[in-house]
């Protein structure tokens, strides 16, 4: 299995996402925006940061780029797609998840460690394998435009067909996100985003390692039957 | 070339906090009265083709989920 990490001009979290996918035991490449054939791609990360400077608005315009052509396909063709923070903006952009992310209700950046509630019927990125609906995950959050958003029949039917992939556990909704929502996938299931970075947590060193439970469940719908 | 002007704006009904941050500062420099004050954006641009505008807006400037926008030819 090959992992490929999209890099825009203002990625940031790139090398960091390109290590935690390494760290499943398969191949990781970077695979650069102007990119068109990724053929050999089994699972796709669009990775955090500031693509395209984040002008007019946070994905609106990565949304464009050859390489989301590209990721699209792949994941009208039933590959995994994971998108952290800015790659979560951009996969919404892009019309591949469901709602929006507006600024913080609170106007200012965060930047701290926070727990995560997985669920949803989505097995394969919903619920690390294993873990109970009382699990948590330790994983830092770093954005200033994380209020995820949608009208609220759309959140009534993510809710009723388990496409609310994670929530931020009670008390810790950092962004006045509905219904303290921290991540969603797309009706398939296939295509999953989340504020928070899973991909710093992967190392003791960092405090948590739980952030690699969320890429190897993704390893895991990504590896060739 | 025709010459047009965009203007972006926050969905009615979505919380809109820098309008509200405007709107709670303001009294503290002496404007009083004044509420429902909302922050968009304004895109200004030249165009051959004005027809393609509303595509433009619909595909790029604004986010139809969360934003309104309106046209004007300048």
């Amino acid at each position: 299995m090959i992992w490929g990490v999209l890099q825009f001009p203002g990625s940031c979290d790139e090398r960091d996402a390109l290590h935690a996918c390494s760290l499943t035991g398969a191949e990781a490449r970077l695979v650069w925006h102007e990119e068109r054939d990724l053929d050999e791609i089994d699972a796709v990360v669009v990775p955090g940061g500031f693509s395209y400077g984040d002008y007019l608005r946070a994905g609106a315009v990565a949304r464009f780029s050859p390489a989301m052509e590209a990721v699209a396909e792949l994941a009208a063709a039933g590959a995994p797609v994971l998108g952290i923070c800015n790659g979560f903006q951009v996969l919404c952009e892009a019309g591949l998840l469901p709602g929006a992310l507006l600024l913080n209700e609170h106007l200012r950046f965060v930047c701290r460690q926070l727990d995560l509630i997985p669920e949803g019927s989505s097995a394969e990125f919903g619920t690390p394998e294993g873990a109970q609906v009382s699990t948590r995950l330790s994983i830092p959050a770093k954005h200033g435009e994380g209020r995820y958003w949608a009208p609220p029949e759309t959140l009534d039917g993510l809710e009723a067909n388990g496409q609310v992939a994670y929530r931020y556990a009670p008390g810790q909704n950092p962004n006045g996100s509905a219904r303290d929502i921290a991540g969603v996938t797309n009706e398939a299931g296939n295509v999953v985003g989340l504020m928070p970075h899973p991909e710093h947590a992967v190392d003791p060193l960092t405090g948590s390692t739980d952030g690699l439970r969320v890429f190897e469940a993704v390893a895991a719908a990504g590896a060739p039957a | 070339m025709a010459r047009a002007r965009v203007l972006i704006r926050p969905k009615e009904g979505i919380l809109d906090p820098q309008g509200k941050a405007v709107e709670r500062a303001l009294p503290a420099l002496g404007f009083e009265g004044i509420e429902h004050v909302h922050v968009g954006r304004m895109v200004e641009l030249d165009v051959e083709d004005p027809a393609r505008l509303a595509e433009l807006c619909e595909k790029l400037l604004a986010n139809p989920l969360i934003e309104d926008y309106e046209i004007q030819a300048l």
